[in-house]
C-alpha cells in the first residue's frame, strides 16, 4: 500500500501546526522523521491516520482520499504506535496486543484462535512472548512500548506510524526495535517513524524527511539528507558526521 | 497461570449468586425452610396455584422480591462497569450523567402529583432517560474539547439542577403523607416490587444489555482512549453513543422501580476487576453476578436486622464507602 501527502496543512482550526507537506511513503520502504521538539511530528501522523482533520491538502491511501475509508478500513492498512500511553486500567500484554486485531473483525465478534496465535508471535517477535499474562499497568515504560510495538505487529497493516517508538528504550531495546522496523520493511511493510537520533536514520531509513516548524526542510537519502550543515541549522548544534570501522554512518555532537 | 485461576471465578460466581438466592429466600418474617421452598416451587412450576402460606409468600413476596434484587443488583454492577470502562476512570458510577438525579425527580414529581405506582415508575423512567439526553447533547453541542470530560462535566451540572428541583419539591410537599415516601424512594428499596413490575422492566433491561455483550471486544478497546481506539479501527463516538443508552436504559429501568440505590454500581465493578481483570468479556459478566449476590443479600439484610425496613441505600453506603476507602488507601494499583 501506498500512501501520498499532498500539500497538507496540519494542526488545528484555530491554531495552525504546519503546511506544504508532500510526501510519499511506497510499499517496504522506510522513512525517518526528524526535527526538533514540537515541530509537528505527532501532529502530522494523526492527521495522516484521520485522528485530526487536514487543514488543507489531502491525504491519500492508494490514491483515495483517506475520508472515503471506515475507521476499521484506515487500521486495517495502518498500524499506529502512539507515544507512550497509560491506560488505567490493567489489561494483560496479550489482551492489550489482541486488541491490534479488532479491525480484521466484525463489531460483534471477539478475538479468535487465530487472532491470539498472531497476537502472541507478535510478542515472541519482540522478544517479549513471557510479559503475555503480565498486567501492562505494572511493566516498565520500555516494556510496554515493545507492546504497543507488538499490537502494531500484531494489527497486520502494510503500513506502519510510529512516533519516537524508541523514545522510553534502553539500549538494547532500542536495537530490538529497529531490527523488527528493517524485518517489517524487508516483508514488504512501509513504516513512517520519527526519531531524535540520527544515527537511526542512518541505520534504518531508505529516506529521511527533516522538519523543522511544521515545514519540510529537505527530503531524501540519508547520507545526502543529514549534513552536518543542516543539522547544525535545525538543532542548533554542532555535529560531525563519520563512518565506523564497521562502516555505520554515526552522528557526533561536538561539546564545546 | 492467571488465566486458569480467572476461568473458575464466574462460575464460582454463579454458585455465589444460586446460594445468595437461596438465602434471600429462606430469611425473613415467615419461617421458610429451603425443603419447603423448593417443594413449593416445584408445586407451582408444575402449574399448581399458589395455595399454601408457604407457596403465598414464596409466589407473592419473597420470590419477587429476591428476583428484583438479583435484576437490579446486576443492573446496576454492568451499568458501572461499561462506564468506568468509556470514562477511563475507576471512580465513575452508572449515576454520573445524571441518570439517578432524574430518575429521582421524575419519581418526586409523581409523587408530588400523587400519582398512582405506575405513572410514578415511567415518570422516573423517562426523566432519567431525559436527563442523560439533554447531557450528551451539550456535550455534542460543546465541540473541539475531550468529549468524556465535557460528558462528565454536563453530568454533574444537569444533575445538580435536578438535585435542587427535588429539594424544592420536598419542601413544597405534604411532610406526612409525601415527604416520607420521597424520602423513602431516594433511598432505594425493593419492598414494594411486585411481579408486574419486574416483568415490566425486564425488556428492557435484557435490551440495554444486548449492546454491551455484542460491542463487549469494541468496549475494551474503547477503554483506552478516543484516539487509541479509532487508531485501531473502531468509530469511538458512535460505539460511546450506543454504550450510553445501553447502560443508561438499564439503570433508568431498575432505578424506576427501586430507587436510587448508591455504590453498587461503584464498588461493584472494581471487585470484579479485582477478580478476573479488566477484559470486558468475563468483567461484565462478573460484576453482574456479584452485584446480583449483593443486592440480594444486603436487601435480606435491610429486612431482617431491625424491627423496621432499613432502606438499601443506607446499607449500601454503610458498606460501599469504607471499601471504596480501602480502595483509595490502596492506592493507583488498586485499580487493578
Amino acid at each position: 500500500m501506498r500512501i501520498e501527502l499532498r500539500d497538507l496543512a496540519f494542526g488545528y482550526p484555530e491554531r495552525a501546526v504546519g503546511s506544504d507537506v508532500s510526501l510519499t511513503v511506497e510499499p517496504g520502504e522506510v522513512l525517518c522523521l526528524l526535527g526538533p521538539n514540537g515541530c509537528g511530528k505527532t501532529t502530522l501522523f494523526k492527521t495522516m491516520l484521520g485522528l485530526l482533520r487536514a487543514q488543507g491538502g489531502e491525504v491519500l491511501l492508494d490514491g483515495e482520499p483517506l475520508g472515503q475509508y471506515s475507521r476499521a478500513e484506515v487500521a486495517q492498512r495502518i498500524a499506529y504506535v502512539p507515544q507512550a500511553q497509560t491506560s488505567p486500567f490493567p489489561y494483560t500484554a496479550l489482551d492489550l496486543v489482541l486488541m491490534g486485531r479488532v479491525a480484521h473483525r466484525g463489531v460483534f465478534a471477539g478475538p479468535t484462535l487465530k487472532d491470539r496465535e498472531l497476537a502472541m508471535a507478535a510478542l515472541n517477535e519482540l522478544g517479549i512472548g513471557d510479559l503475555a499474562h503480565r498486567d501492562v499497568t505494572r511493566l516498565s515504560g520500555g516494556q510496554r512500548q515493545l507492546v504497543i510495538i507488538a499490537r502494531a505487529v500484531a494489527q497486520a497493516a502494510p503500513l506502519l506510524v510510529m512516533d519516537e517508538p524508541t523514545a522510553s528504550l534502553d539500549f538494547g531495546n532500542q536495537v530490538v526495535v529497529l531490527t523488527e522496523v528493517k524485518r517489517l520493511a524487508a516483508r514488504g511493510a512501509g513504516v513512517v517513524l520519527s526519531t531524535h537520533q540520527p544515527d537511526q536514520a542512518f541505520a534504518v531509513a531508505d529516506r529521511v524527511c527533516l522538519m523543522r516548524d511544521g515545514r519540510i526542510v529537505a527530503m531524501g537519502a540519508p547520507i545526502e539528507t543529514l549534513t552536518s550543515e543542516r543539522l547544525e541549522e535545525v538543532y542548533g548544534v554542532a555535529v560531525s558526521i563519520e563512518r565506523t570501522r564497521s562502516g555505520q554512518i554515526v552522528c557526533a555532537p561536538l561539546y564545546g | 497461570m492467571k488465566a486458569d485461576r480467572t476461568f473458575w471465578i464466574v462460575p464460582l460466581l454463579v454458585l455465589l449468586t444460586v446460594v445468595a438466592a437461596a438465602v434471600g429466600l429462606r430469611t425473613g418474617a415467615y419461617p421458610l425452610t429451603l425443603d419447603g421452598a423448593i417443594n413449593a416451587l416445584g408445586q407451582l412450576w408444575s402449574g399448581g396455584v399458589a395455595q399454601t402460606a408457604e407457596e403465598r409468600v414464596l409466589l407473592d413476596i419473597r420470590g419477587p422480591r429476591v428476583l428484583a434484587g438479583l435484576l437490579v443488583g446486576a443492573a446496576l454492577a454492568g451499568a458501572g462497569v461499561v462506564y468506568q470502562g468509556l470514562f477511563r476512570n475507576p471512580l465513575v458510577s452508572p449515576d454520573v450523567l445524571g441518570v439517578s438525579a432524574g430518575a429521582g425527580l421524575g419519581a418526586v414529581i409523581g409523587i408530588f402529583l400523587s400519582l398512582p405506582a405506575l405513572m410514578i415508575q415511567v415518570l422516573a423512567f423517562t426523566i432519567g432517560l431525559a436527563t442523560v439526553a439533554l447531557v450528551y447533547l451539550i456535550a455534542v453541542a460543546v465541540r473541539g474539547r475531550d468529549p468524556t470530560l465535557v460528558l462528565v462535566l454536563g453530568g454533574v451540572v444537569v444533575g445538580a439542577l435536578a438535585g435542587a428541583a427535588i429539594s424544592l419539591l420536598k419542601i413544597l410537599a405534604d411532610p406526612y403523607d409525601q415527604l416520607p415516601a420521597i424520602t423513602f424512594w431516594l433511598l432505594g428499596s425493593l419492598a414494594s416490587i411486585r411481579g408486574t413490575e419486574l416483568w415490566n422492566v425486564l425488556p428492557a433491561v435484557l435490551l440495554g444489555l444486548l449492546p454491551m455483550v455484542l460491542l463487549r471486544w469494541q468496549v475494551n478497546v474503547l477503554s483506552l482512549g478516543d484516539e487509541e481506539a479509532k487508531a485501531l479501527g473502531v468509530e469511538a463516538g458512535r460505539l460511546r453513543a450506543i454504550i450510553i443508552a445501553a447502560a443508561t436504559l438499564m439503570t433508568a429501568s431498575v432505578v424506576a422501580i427501586a430507587g436510587v440505590i448508591g455504590w453498587v454500581g461503584l464498588v461493584i465493578p472494581h471487585i470484579a476487576r479485582m477478580l478476573v481483570g479488566p477484559n470486558f468479556e468475563r468483567l461484565l459478566p462478573a460484576a453482574m453476578l456479584i452485584g446480583a449476590s449483593y443486592l440480594v443479600l444486603v436487601d435480606t439484610l435491610a429486612r431482617s436486622m431491625a424491627r423496621i425496613e432499613v432502606p438499601l441505600g443506607i446499607l449500601t453506603a454503610v458498606v460501599g464507602a469504607p471499601f471504596f476507602l480501602w480502595l483509595l488507601w490502596r492506592g493507583r494499583h488498586g485499580w487493578s
